[in-house]
């Protein structure tokens, strides 16, 4: 067990475990942000996308050791009240079914749009393409990532 | 208007009523943060009343308006947490924005049917979700008409409010609701006309989409309590092993391991529900503080395993057929596929027959003989099984997702001798659930765990515990022939289906009824392998694959694929064979006209290669045509065009979604997805290995057209799956030349596909 200081959704915190659990786990046991999900724990399924320093990153890869003072920015952390462009366009296409993979899409698609702010589809399918979902909603998130893309404020 | 007696429900509500107030549904408030209430009212800009009255078992209404509407139903994504409470809320006339939804806990006192299986949830809850809205509706109009001492036929609602014809006199629900609940629970209610729905068929967004997108707690795995700890499991590594001993001292050593044993889910003695299937009885099970100290402690155990001749057995046996290599009893693809196309078929039994499909065969022209298969599947729900318990003396408090509450229910009473009413099941939103959550093993793991530890539990599988401890999809054989005579007329048709353990067929489905010399025969063969129900059972293979069939039976007999099967479908209907199809041969040809015209199918008006299909299960009809092209030996979708005869469509959007969702699903897992067992050993366990289909990989473009009947509403969550896959193979073979007859036809498409 180690101390580590790290910093979440903005918020400066201290978190007391063995410093190879996953960032991952650290969210979803030790800070009770569960909103991150666990899908594979292999880096192939995307469910556990957060933000790191504003990219994509598989949480369940990286070790608690190795955050240090990078921001990490999760669902609950997106934006202040779910209003988010990307949030809003999920909501405007109804896109989830079960829903469990949809915090992991979300992330991946606002940091995509961030690089990337008026893509084609193809530039979306392919920044999506890691991100399972069992449901089958990929048609539904095209169209949400589409209408994000031209909401202009990503 | 339809006069309903109200009679099914009325032990329920009597019950309720009498317990009005007093708090007979406690919502399942997040254990250890409270939200509930105070988060809708934020999120919905609803403010919450001071007083709740309980009408029914269904809803409460708040006494300024707001109502509560329970969802009896488990939520696996098919989204009937919000289109059932829209069943209730029509029939009690109430403004949606005012509704607010929350799971049910089961309830047998209450409610009929909480099972999410078989696309059954809005078929069978139709009846009584009506009810008990009409119920409270006439309640609170009864209470009204007293209060102002008019006849309640002088009355009318309109979201919520109830007006005078006679007076400009108005009250709200929420002023009436106090008064309501002393009327007596009318014997019969008036439900509306289809005309009449201000709701029903109109589209209302998912009650979660917000906290889902938002990254609330909605999901089994979510569940925390302080004073909870971690359980995971460690299973044999192959089907046909057991556990024999093991060495956990350095294990137990490690931060955070609170303790390392052995359980037995079911032991021989238990009486088992259909419900309690599992791969594996006897577990290792490692229980710590934390998820990443309990995975790291499950790899520093030291166990060793047996064979378990009981499980070998079996295999044993069918490995003295000829031809087959000794394997020690433990499964293998290989042996499987050749026992399944050799064996098989040599034990089949009648299933059906019709006329003399003998004489047929004998005195053809010609016969087309072609066999189809597929692999065993994993259902690969994306949140992994999991479960909490907490078992304290003689209550058990459960929570997660699982599609068969009630059945986990007796089977926890028979396990660990729980009276029932001391048993409290709670359901979680569910991150998938496709058939596998309805084989609760593990609750029963969950709860004999927290018992054994006499604290509360999280039992949470890894996705490779989910993946290699399956309920599986089952691996299929199916030989189709045909007998055409000279004029190339179809005169006999020949189906013979089987698996590994358990047959496909459908011998009342169409073709049956459309041919007068028809024989339906039926097989399994024994395998140690767990199986079970994955969405749209049995029809998930049989449809891709006899959809198949009759696209290259009517090339072969010079016939347009959709013209050959509505020529059938005249034929069931106008002259069935036989007495028992279970099909509408009407309904059937609605959905093949309708995407023949959506799909400009006669004007032959697409660029890409287009395969049709279209089958009939789960009380719904459901037709595809399928676009694409290939790029390096990979299939790119263009589009699918859809049609679907489910009756009333109560959320349209919702259905749509549940549509494309059905047909992406169906298209990904015949074209990729695969379960092979090496020594009975599962080859994938996780997705670097198992194939589930990608973004890049799903249709462009997926149309969604309904057809508009005003039938009672049927299923929707399966239908869609099954038939797409035979659009897929004959959309491939347009491309490629090269009928489909393996699954997953990627393997087809590229030769020896290596996972
Ligand atoms: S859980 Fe991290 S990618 Fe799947
Ligand atoms: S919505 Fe269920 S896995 Fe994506």
């Amino acid at each position: 067990m180690a101390e580590f200081n790290i910093t979440i959704n903005g918020k400066k915190l201290k978190v007391d475990v063995d410093p190879s659990t996953p960032l991952l786990w650290v969210l979803r046991d030790h800070l009770k942000l569960v909103g991150t999900k666990y899908g594979c724990g292999i880096a192939q399924c995307g469910a556990c996308t957060v933000h790191l320093n504003g990219s994509a990153v598989r949480s369940c890869q990286i070790p608690i050791s190795s955050v240090t003072d990078n921001k990490v920015t999760t669902i609950e952390g997106l934006s202040e009240n779910g209003d988010h462009p990307v949030q809003e366009a999920w909501l405007e296409h109804d896109v989830p079914q079960c829903g469990y993979c949809q915090a992991g899409q979300i992330m991946t698609a606002a940091a995509f749009l961030k690089s990337n702010p008026k893509p084609s589809d193809e530039e979306i399918e392919t920044a999506m393409n890691g991100n399972i979902c069992r449901c089958g909603t990929y048609t539904r998130i095209k169209a949400a990532v589409k209408t994000a893309s031209n909401s202009h404020i990503v | 208007m339809s006069k309903v007696k109200t009679g099914i429900g009325r032990r329920s509500f009597i019950k309720s009523v009498s317990l009005a107030g007093g708090g007979l549904i406690i919502g399942f408030s997040w254990l250890g943060c409270a939200r509930n209430t105070e988060e809708a009212e934020k999120e919905l800009g609803m403010q919450m009343p001071d007083e709740w009255f309980e009408l029914n078992g269904y809803l409460k209404i708040g006494d300024n308006g707001i109502v509560t509407i329970y969802s009896p139903n488990p939520e696996i994504g098919q989204n009937v947490k919000t289109s059932m409470p829209m069943i209730v809320a029509e029939e009690l006339d109430v403004d949606w924005n005012n509704v607010l939804v929350e799971q049910a806990p089961l309830n047998t006192a209450i409610f009929t049917r909480q099972l999410a299986g078989g696309s059954q949830s809005i078929r069978q809850g139709w009846e009584s979700l009506r009810m008990a809205g009409a119920t409270a509706r006439q309640m609170l109009l009864t209470a009204a008409a007293s209060q102002w001492e008019v006849p309640v036929s002088e009355l009318s609602v309109e979201k919520g409010v109830i007006s005078h014809s006679g007076s400009d006199r108005t009250i709200g629900y929420g002023e009436i609701a106090k008064a309501a609940v002393k009327v007596e629970v009318p014997e019969e209610v008036e439900l509306k006309n289809n005309g009449d729905f201000k709701i029903i068929g109109t589209s209302r967004k998912n009650v979660d989409a917000k906290k889902i997108v938002t990254g609330q707690p909605l999901y089994g795995l979510d569940i925390h309590r302080d004073d909870m700890l971690i359980a995971m499991i460690v299973q044999p590594p192959s089907f046909g092993m057991e556990f024999k001993n093991m060495d956990a001292e350095k294990a137990k050593e490690m931060p955070g391991i609170k303790d390392v044993f052995t359980i037995d889910t079911y032991p021989e003695d238990m009486e088992k529900e259909w419900s309690d299937t599992g791969a594996f009885s006897k577990l290792v099970v490692v229980v710590g503080d934390s998820t990443w100290q309990v995975m790291q402690a499950k790899k520093a155990l030291k166990v060793e395993w047996d064979l378990n001749p009981e499980m070998v057995k079996q295999i044993e046996i069918l490995e003295k057929s000829p031809g087959l290599m000794d394997s020690g009893g433990l499964e293998n693809s290989d042996i499987h596929n050749s026992l399944m196309a050799q064996v098989g078929s040599k034990k089949s039994e009648m299933i059906r027959k019709d006329g003399n499909p003998e004489a047929a065969f004998k005195n053809a022209a010609r016969v087309i003989e072609r066999s189809y298969s597929c692999p065993f599947l994993a259902h690969n729900c994306m949140e992994p099984m999991n479960f909490f318990a907490n078992v304290t003396g003689d209550k058990a408090e459960l929570v997660g997702p699982i599609q068969t509450p009630e059945f986990a229910e007796k089977s926890i009473n028979k396990r660990l001798g729980i009276d029932l009413e001391n048993i409290d099941i709670q359901m979680t939103r569910m991150g998938g659930g496709f058939g596998r959550r309805l084989y609760g093993h593990f609750v029963i793991e969950a709860a004999v765990i927290s018992q054994k530890m006499g604290a509360p539990i999280k039992l949470v599988y890894t996705r490779e515990d989910d993946m290699t401890n399956g309920v599986y999809r089952p691996a299929y054989h199916v030989t189709y022939r045909a007998a055409l005579d000279g004029n190339n007329n179809l005169t006999g048709f020949h189906v013979n289906a089987g698996g590994m353990s358990e047959s496909p067929l459908f011998a009342n489905r169409f073709p049956a009824g459309a041919i007068d010399n028809y024989l339906a025969e039926s097989w399994a063969v024994e395998s140690n392998i767990s199986i079970g129900a994955f969405r749209a059972p049995r029809s998930n293979f049989i449809a891709g694959a006899e959809q198949s069939f009759l696209d290259e039976l009517a090339e072969e007999m010079g016939k347009d694929p959709i013209e050959f099967r509505l020529d059938m479908l005249k034929r069931a209907k106008n002259d069935p064979v036989g007495e028992n199809n279970d099909y509408d041969p009407a309904r059937f040809a609605g959905v093949l006209e309708l995407v023949r015209d959506k799909s400009g199918w006669n004007n032959g008006n697409s660029s890409q290669s287009r395969g049709v299909s279209a089958y009939y299960c789960h009380n719904s009809y459901v037709a595809q045509v399928l676009d694409l092209t290939l790029k390096n030996n990979e299939p790119v979708i263009g589009k699918v065009i859809c049609a679907v005869d489910c009756g009333i469509v109560v959320n349209p959007d919702a259905a749509k979604n549940m549509v494309e969702g059905g047909t992406i699903d169906g298209i990904g897992h015949g074209l990729y997805s695969q379960l092979s067992f090496k020594d009975g050993t599962p080859q994938q366990s996780n997705f670097d290995t198992y194939r589930l289909i990608r973004h890049r990989e799903a249709p462009k473009q997926i149309d969604v057209h309904f057809i508009d009947n005003g039938i009672d509403p049927t299923g929707l969550g399966e239908p869609p799956y099954p038939p797409v896959i035979g659009a897929l193979a004959n959309a491939l073979y347009k491309a490629t030349g090269k009928r489909m007859y393996k699954q997953p036809f990627i393997s087809e498409l590229q030769g020896d596909f290596k996972t």
